[in-house]
């Protein structure tokens, strides 16, 4: 049986605010509404950038993907500041509980020689990857248009620094600031890194928004978190007695799983709404999918040699799949 | 083989530095100035970037900790302040006009914010700078998006919030706070941490936030004060960023001091103009008042930015160019603005009000030297009128600031009798200031302001052509519920109907 409460009632005036009553009828609207739909200023804009007086303040034809309504591109997470932080919150706990697992446990100390070694060269210089990923998160948020499409990606861009900052521990727990050191010398000198990180650079000089989600959080992370988070820590790794890389790399397999269905609702909105979409979105993925596969082939060589070539074809192939899943022609 | 090695136990900011500005690198596959294009354009030289020192060090684990302890409680508390109508604890449905004026043009400054420091996150050289940034880029979101949730259940009982959206761009007194924020978002990154990190987080926010905050728990808000609560630790951490980003500054290059003093002129005044608003809340729309805006100036503005002036004093910075006139200002302007809303009450979404006998006694000991002399004998004017049935109303159009688009309502600073009133001619065109510090602003960068968009001309184009039920509708004004006099008003009759309701048997 059931009891309730009594309390006064009275009759609200109206369900919502005007703006989200237009968009999706006289109901209460959800708070990831209230914290997402139309809150970019959109009139009236009072003065050019000084920066770039070419531009609008906000302005969505600095992209070449044409959106009718930016705003439909929504976040099927329905992530807004607190539902995105409690969700990392609670994650972080799984996190700092790994860590802290393999600390008190010295299980760092009982890994294989060779693993540590393969661990460290792979996993540490990725740190700076990770930075690159921020910058061009950072950057989407900040120009890109409609906060629909924008605010997940400053959200991307914490978890990206987030995720250096567990590489970096993991290379501390591994091996201390030399492990630092030595990640930061490969990643500016040693051969194998070279493609990946000229990669990152020169995403750092595309100030088309779109262009640089589909360059950052489709094409390079659709291959890098799988091959080296799946492939690598998960199946190379463990399988040899290595799980406790796996814990500490538990975070970045979540985020990744989580992420790529937001990233996935984007493109198929974007590459939906036209065939100029359609278009433009197949030819960044033509330009930047070949260029990350032969930058990510190194890397992977670093862990399973010979058998890199077959490994990046797999993840590949398997990019394509998704990509054509969302929309995108091959 | 299991030997131990014993790692070296790093300091907290040592490992910060590992966690943040180690992560990056110098590019060579670009070149800087196509990575970081903006960096330069506004003369500010910077020669070492890692002596930048952190302001805080906070590493994302902790912050996502932290900041998710802060919103299981806030959301705690306003999802019972709705669930119990919470809203019938405030003092009194005037209080709302306070809360309204916030949504339509503070709020979508925070968002502006956000995007700023999403911007200057990715702009800036420096890791330390661009995590400190980009923290504040994440913060602003939330606190945007934790104010429209605190107010949105009184959206569902009172008028006046429902179309905060359209009205942030359309109507004529958001544009105050709108053109500032795009003024700041306009400019490159160094001014763009001057205006908003700087002189809005540091020198002004103790004048916007804590009366806005301590208003609402003095007026029974829960649900904003829970806000004001909680945004309080990010607040700190904003301010000690922008204080960073001064010094920083002016340590690297004396060549910085003089364009750093021109933007602190510059940003203290824009600013001094957007607060004109809270002076109003503060001297009239809080039934229960926390301090007249004259003692808030004298805490926040005279001693807190007398000591950060002296403090600045030894890179050479002087005291902003019109703080002499903001103080001469100070005991006039929260009437000069109320008048003014009060006329105009027809086009705000909000109410305004005659002050009752009780009010003006209030603002008669708190300005004893301005209230009797020059205000009373207006509301007592205003009063008669109201009582013989003729209110008074302007449907004259307000002659708005070029720059800080409030009406020309101020007074010369000393001469309270005499309005001021300043004009320059800008390629045989013709624009109107309320003060000299708006003139010199608009002076000296004459080719941003002219395209300032003004909303009192917009009334005579497509499609409202002068007609003012055009324009209300363009606006999403409800004539009759949203705007005019609180006396009388639906927002009263409701309050007062279902306060009776929880509070007595009848």
């Amino acid at each position: 049986m059931q009891i309730d409460l009594r309390t006064v009632a009275i009759e609200p005036q109206r369900q919502a605010f005007d703006h989200l009553v237009r968009s999706f009828g006289n109901k209460p609207a959800s708070r990831y509404q209230e914290g997402s739909y139309d809150i970019q200023a959109a009139e009236n804009l009072h003065y050019k950038p000084t920066w770039d007086p070419e531009q609008d303040l906000y302005d969505e034809t600095i992209t070449r993907v044409v959106m009718h309504d930016w705003y439909a591109l929504k976040d099927p997470r329905q992530f807004y500041y607190s539902t995105y932080t409690l969700a990392r919150a609670r994650q972080q706990e799984t996190a700092e509980a790994n860590f802290s697992f393999v600390e008190t446990r010295a299980l760092a100390d009982m890994l294989p020689p060779e693993l540590r070694a393969v661990a460290l060269a792979v996993l540490v210089p990725l740190r700076h990857a990770a930075w690159g990923a921020n910058q061009h998160n950072a950057f989407i948020c900040g120009y890109g248009f409609g906060t629909a499409f924008t605010q997940p990606c400053m959200y991307h861009a914490m978890d990206n620094l987030g995720i250096a900052q567990y590489l970096s521990r993991l290379g501390l727990l591994l091996g201390d600031t030399a492990a630092l050191d030595a990640g930061k010398r490969a990643w500016l000198d040693d051969a194998a890194w070279q493609p990946l990180r000229r990669y990152v650079e020169d995403c750092l000089v595309v100030r088309d928004p779109f262009e640089l989600f589909v360059a950052q959080n489709l094409v390079v992370d659709g291959l890098l978190y799988p091959l080296v988070y799946e492939r690598i820590v998960d199946a190379h790794l463990s399988s040899r007695g290595g799980s406790a890389v796996a814990m500490l790399c538990q975070f970045m397999n979540d985020w990744f799983d989580e992420t790529r269905k937001w990233v996935d609702a984007v493109l198929k909105v974007a590459a939906a709404e036209s065939e100029h979409n359609r278009a433009v979105l197949a030819a960044w993925v033509r330009d930047w999918s070949g260029r990350a596969a032969s930058a990510l082939l190194p890397v992977v060589e670093l862990a399973l040699g010979p058998q890199a070539d077959e490994a990046v074809a797999e993840y590949v192939a398997a990019l394509s799949a998704r990509i054509v899943k969302a929309g995108i022609p091959a | 083989m299991d030997m131990k090695v014993s790692k070296k136990k790093l300091g907290l900011k040592e490992r910060y530095r590992l966690m943040t500005r180690d992560l990056g690198w110098d590019t060579t596959y670009q070149p800087k100035d196509k990575v970081l294009p903006y960096v330069g354009y506004e003369g500010i030289k910077i020669h070492d970037w890692d002596k930048w020192e952190d302001p805080f060090r906070l590493t994302m684990d902790s912050y996502w900790k932290y900041q998710a302890e802060k919103e299981r409680k806030f959301y705690a508390i306003i999802d019972a302040h709705a669930q119990n109508n919470g809203h019938l604890n405030l003092t009194d449905a005037r209080y709302l006009s306070a809360l309204k004026i916030f949504l339509q043009a503070i709020s979508p400054g925070e968002y502006a914010a956000h995007k700023g420091f999403a911007r200057v996150g990715r702009e800036f050289p420096g890791v330390g700078t661009q995590v400190a940034c980009q923290m504040q880029a994440i913060d602003e979101i939330r606190h945007a998006q934790t104010q429209i949730h605190a107010m949105s259940n009184y959206n569902r009982y009172y008028n006046g919030f429902h179309a905060f959206a359209d009205q942030r761009d359309r109507i004529w007194y958001t544009s105050v706070a709108r053109s500032f924020f795009d003024d700041a978002m306009s400019a490159g990154p160094f001014e763009f941490m001057i205006a908003i990190g700087f002189s809005f987080e540091y020198v002004l926010t103790n004048l916007l936030f804590v009366p806005f905050m301590s208003g609402a728990a003095y007026n029974g808000d829960m649900a904003t004060v829970t806000f004001g609560f909680s945004a309080q630790s990010d607040e700190a951490r904003h301010m000690t960023l922008g204080l960073e980003c001064i010094k920083f500054m002016l340590e690297q290059d004396p060549a910085n001091v003089p364009i750093v003093q021109g933007w602190i002129d510059k940003w203290f005044w824009r600013g001094f103009r957007v607060l004109g608003l809270v002076s109003t809340m503060m001297d009239y729309m809080l039934p229960k008042r926390v301090m007249s805006w004259r003692e808030a100036w004298n805490i926040y503005g005279v001693e807190n930015g007398g000591a950060l002036f002296k403090d600045l004093a030894r890179y050479g910075i002087t005291p902003p160019k019109g703080w002499d006139d903001a103080e001469k200002g100070i005991d006039h302007m929260s009437h000069q603005f109320m008048l003014g809303l009060y006329q105009w009450s027809f086009g705000t979404a909000f109410h305004s009000w005659i002050p009752s006998d009780e009010d003006m006694a209030w603002l008669s000991a708190k300005y004893p030297d301005t209230f009797d002399k020059h205000y009373r004998p207006r509301w007592n004017h205003i009063r008669k009128l109201a009582a013989a049935g003729t209110p008074f109303k302007n449907y004259g159009l307000a002659k708005l600031c070029q720059t800080c688009q409030l009406p020309t309502v101020f007074t010369e600073p000393d001469d309270p009798t005499l309005t001021c009133h300043r004009e320059t001619t800008y390629k045989g065109e013709k624009y109107h200031f309320c003060s000299d510090g708006c003139q010199h602003i608009f002076d000296n960068e004459p080719e941003k302001y002219i395209q300032a968009w003004l909303p009192m001309p917009q009334l005579f184009q497509d499609p409202i052509k002068g007609d003012l039920g055009e324009w209300m509708k363009w606006v999403s004004l409800i004539d009759g519920k949203d705007n005019g006099d609180y006396a009388g008003s639906e927002d009263q009759q409701h309050f007062e109907a279902w306060r009776g309701l929880a509070t007595t048997n009848q």
